[in-house]
């Protein structure tokens, strides 16, 4: 770390303001350039023909008609693919092109590329696969217990975590005992995939194209394309929301494979059917949990076993297993813990990364755990929570001791303090209802139920990961004005972040005019746009190439730098972490804790089973909000996230066949689902993360769904173990 | 949990064929494949030369303008868009949608589902707000179109675009063309007498980043101001 005299400037367009975002104006002109709004002279389409089982054994592919088809350049398959035929971010066990085996419904078997999106359609059509369909493995926690085919060699356990902590076999009064599960959720991003290949002339190719993570992308796609490095450039295309499900692959090796076979440039662009088939989920859970407490509520043991559906391929599932694992306690402070975790392969559409990873699905369950046990104990919800409440200083089930502000029962106070949305009174108004302007009910049925919930992130990449991002900050004068240009290959997916590293530069060099230059591989790793780490480590990157900068300046301001350019690279990193004990669990695996907690009011047509979210507010500790603006959309983003899977989200599976890829049958929260948040923002800073900054994303998408299933619970008196909660959940018919 | 559609959804889904678009399709039998094959071989009926809005559909079958258009002929549509006269010639089943963006290169448009249920391609027709994914662009001869990027003029931004830069309305920013179109429309029906009457007539935008609250401050915002849009 370099040390500089100056301070940090304040400034309205600098840090801790909310300044507009340099993006936003091409994005309300619609003159931003998405990756699906790409075009390239002589561009071909290039379209993905899926396997249609869950599991068969391929027996013969036969591209000869698609090939003859008029209009068709490329008809490509496993035996195409010029490197290693296998990727994935943990294990490269997925085919680039499936060969002799299809494990999920959606697996790519051919792509080909033709003259209009039409013709490669029809080109798919006349592709002739022979499949031998074989038993399907559907369940998780029998997938664990060796039952059914084996899917991949080792077995069918992708991961198991177990925590160790204290007396395994601690006895308590009070014991409540409860199994729940979640259902699979999708990102639902509104910009289905899509990217455009353009073939180079050094035998190389140039990809744009939206994704969380260039660098890994392209680590994928240069061993399946068997190119050096430099020989595939991968160039961030505008992207319409990710929330982890572009963290995988999707278009990329195909459109690269198309596009170097054909000399042509090639565009694909899934539709919203086909992008429910061509990103990755969020793991489906059961989930069994024993809570023993004394009499007055205090925790002594917790003791879960968690089964995660990891589906056909590893993907990230092995991450999701130690997050589920190590935080499946909660943000409370038990002195016996005895956690197991799993990950199994399935052949159940693949699952990875989405927004909370990990920590929603154990959230949910060790949340519903505390309601039963303030009901076992005749407490109060919050009154449980806050007596068990973990603080800076608690020893987590890891072992590690929490060294910066874990403010949970401030939390937990600041939401039960808000005021309550008045009850309803006189003719009400239909559209704040259950089932809105239906014209369902005009008030009769309905109960209102308040429910509370908290819950513990971690934030950045955990378990020795070598988590860092790479930074190029220029400063000149430009103009007779003070100029500075950032350059990183961080994934802009909408949050926010170009503007936060605007921030940070105008604070620490005093500088107005900005420049984030496109995100591309032509610079070294940014890490992912994930795990609510961007701002923590990108930013911490920028401020630390800033500080090196204003080091250089010595006495003189920015505005008088003459004809030089100060230039600093840096790779920043945050504190290392350790991997987990592969007995005990034990290890200091994570670098930051994040915590939101939410209070939900519903009002709950009990005899349809129909839910009104009336008020779902939060409170988050956010370190230090760079950007309170963007904080607060986050907050609001999330929250609606968790409330989504509370009441409506689900991905719903027979046999291994998704039922509902569309719009029409997954729902998500429209405006009028989502009610107005009261958000308050805590900035107790953390001593150890650039500006004491804690990631903001993920925390509110935890404790939403439990505090929104708390309160259907406490206006129908059912127990609702599972998630999303369904009209006959409620209705018990 | 959504609430009835309240925009002007009046093309049929069931009207609308394939559109050509992309690979998913080839296996999985919808709504759309079945029609697709039923009437493959079918010729398709097009009211040509009707003015803007839905009463062209509607109206089609009495009207004596109607034409037959045989299988994989294509059909010339002059449009109104963004003020400017355009012309198209499109295949009968190609969306308005389609025609914006991959003809007239106004990408601006978006297409989050191709199906009317995401809002992500709303655009004005003949002043009204529709989703341009529902209609075919044969449909709408002659009409006059506005998409996101024909609303500022030159460098000043439309009330309702400044509005959602100032309240922050949006994130990834993939609805927010078809969020603004709407808001417009939504502005211009009178329909932001208070919070939940914009909540009821925006929701058939989704916002998967679901900057909502800020939407709903923006819309309110724009309208407050009285600025209201003449196209």
């Amino acid at each position: 770390m370099t040390t500089s005299t100056k301070s940090t400037v304040t400034r309205t367009d600098g840090i801790g303001a909310s300044p507009r975002r340099p993006d936003g104006t091409a994005k309300v002109r619609g003159e931003f350039a998405y990756s699906s709004d790409l075009w390239h002279e002589d561009m071909l389409w290039g379209a993905t023909l899926r396997s249609p089982h869950p599991y068969a054994r391929i027996t013969g592919i036969d591209i000869a008609r698609a090939l003859a088809l008029p209009g068709v350049y490329a008809v490509l398959t496993h035996a195409d693919v010029p490197g290693v035929n296998r990727y994935g971010l943990e294990h490269a066990d997925q085919p680039v092109l499936a060969e002799d085996v299809v494990r999920y419904r959606g697996e790519p078997v051919v792509v080909v590329a033709a003259d209009h999106p039409e013709t490669a359609r029809r080109a798919l059509e006349r592709v002739e696969v022979g499949y031998e369909v074989l038993d399907p493995v559907t369940d998780a926690e029998s997938a664990v217990a060796g039952q059914g085919a084996e899917l991949h060699p080792g077995g069918n356990v992708v991961r198991h975590v177990p925590i160790r902590r204290g007396d395994p076999d601690a006895a308590a009064e009070v014991v409540v005992t409860g199994r729940y599960e979640v259902g699979m959720q999708d990102q639902a991003f509104l910009g289905p995939e899509s990217g455009l290949a353009v073939p180079a002339e050094d035998g190389g190719v140039d990809l744009y194209v939206a994704t969380q993570w260039l660098h890994v992308d392209q680590r994928q796609i240069v061993a399946a394309l068997d190119l050096p490095e430099d020989k595939v450039r991968l160039t961030l295309g505008g992207v319409g929301g990710a929330f982890g499900g572009r963290e995988d692959l999707s278009i990329q090796v195909h459109a690269c494979l198309l596009a170097l076979h054909t000399g042509r440039p090639v565009k694909m662009v899934y539709n919203r059917e086909e992008s429910f088939y061509g990103h990755v989920h969020r793991h489906p859970a059961v989930l069994y949990y024993e809570h023993g407490a004394d009499r007055d509520g205090t925790l002594r043991y917790v003791r879960a076993r968690i089964y995660l559906d990891g589906g056909a391929y590893a993907s990230s599932t092995g991450a999701v297993v130690g997050n589920a694992a190590t935080l499946g306690v909660g943000p409370y402070d038990v002195p016996n813990v005895s956690v197991d975790c799993w990950g199994a392969y399935t052949n159940n559409p693949p699952c990875g990364a989405m927004r909370g990873f990990g920590a929603v699905q154990a959230a949910f369950a060790y949340e519903s755990q505390m309601d039963r046990l303030a009901a076992a104990c005749g407490l109060d919800p919050v009154e449980v929570r806050i007596r068990n409440a973990m603080a800076q200083g608690t020893v987590m089930p890891t072992g590690q001791v929490v060294d910066s502000p874990a403010p949970v029962e401030e939390l937990l106070r600041r939401v039960r303090a808000k005021p309550l949305p008045p009850e309803p009174s006189g003719e009400p108004d239909l559209r704040t209802l259950p089932g809105g302007v239906s014209n369902t009910t005009h008030g009769e049925g309905v109960v209102r139920g308040v429910g509370y919930a908290v819950g513990i992130k971690n934030i950045c990449f955990s378990e020795g990961f070598d988590d860092y991002a790479t930074v190029r900050v220029r400063l000149q004068v430009v103009g007779g004005e003070p100029a500075a240009t950032v350059h990183t290959a961080a994934c802009e997916v909408g949050q926010g972040l170009v503007t936060v590293l605007q921030q940070i530069v105008r604070s620490e060099l005093g500088v107005e005019r900005v420049t984030v230059e496109p995100s591309d591989t032509t610079i070294g790793s940014a890490g992912s746009t994930s795990a609510s780490r961007q701002t923590y480590v990108t930013g911490g990157a920028v401020r630390e190439a800033c500080l090196r900068i204003r080091d250089a300046l010595g006495a003189l301001s920015p505005a008088e730098l003459g004809d030089k350019v100060l230039d600093e690279t840096v790779e920043w990193r945050h504190r290392p972490t350790e991997e987990l004990h592969p007995e005990t669990g034990q290890g200091n695996a994570h670098v930051q804790y994040g915590f939101a907690a939410h209070r939900a009011v519903v009002d709950v047509d009990t005899e349809l089973g129909l839910v009104k979210v009336v008020a779902l507010d939060c409170a988050q500790d956010v370190g230090k909000a760079i950007n309170p603006q963007a904080v607060l959309g986050q907050i609001q983003g999330g929250s609606a996230q968790g409330l989504g899977l509370a009441v409506m989200e689900e991905i719903k599976t027979e046999g291994g066949v998704i039922r509902n890829p569309s719009f029409t049958d997954y729902l998500i929260p429209t405006v009028l689902d989502m009610p107005p948040m009261s958000i308050d923002v805590l900035e107790l800073a953390d001593p150890h993360a650039p500006y004491g900054l804690r990631g903001v994303g993920e925390p509110p998408t935890i404790s939403s769904t439990p505090a929104v299933v708390a309160a259907i619970r406490a206006a129908t008196g059912r127990a609702l173990t599972r998630v999303p909660v369904r009209p006959e959940h409620i209705t018990g018919t | 949990m959504r609430s009835d559609e309240p925009m002007g959804g009046f093309a049929d889904d069931a009207l609308v064929p394939a559109d050509g678009e992309h690979g998913a399709e080839a296996f999985m039998p919808t709504r759309r494949t079945v029609l697709v094959s039923a009437g493959a071989a079918a010729a398709v009926t097009v009211a040509a030369g009707k003015g803007a809005g839905g009463a062209a559909w509607a109206s089609a079958a009495g009207d004596t303008r109607v034409r037959t258009v045989g299988a994989g002929e294509s059909v010339e549509v002059a449009l109104s868009v963004n003020g400017q006269r355009r012309t198209v010639t499109v295949e009968p089943r190609v969306t308005l949608l389609d025609a914006l963006r991959e003809r007239l290169g106004l990408t601006g448009t978006k297409k989050g589902c191709d199906r009317g249920e995401c809002g992500a391609c709303t655009v004005l027709v003949g002043g009204e707000r529709i989703k341009s994914c529902l209609t075919l662009a044969v449909m709408r001869q002659g009409a006059e179109v506005t998409t996101v990027e024909g609303l500022a003029s030159g460098d000043e931004l439309h009330p309702v675009q400044e509005a959602f830069i100032r309240h922050d309305a949006f994130q990834c920013g993939g609805c927010t063309p078809g969020q603004i179109m709407s808001a417009v429309a939504c502005i211009d029906e009178g329909h932001t007498g208070s919070d939940a009457e914009i909540r009821e007539w925006m929701s058939g935008n989704l916002c998967r980043c679901a900057a909502y609250q800020n939407i709903v401050a923006a819309v309110q915002d724009a309208a407050d101001a009285g600025k209201k849009v003449r196209r």
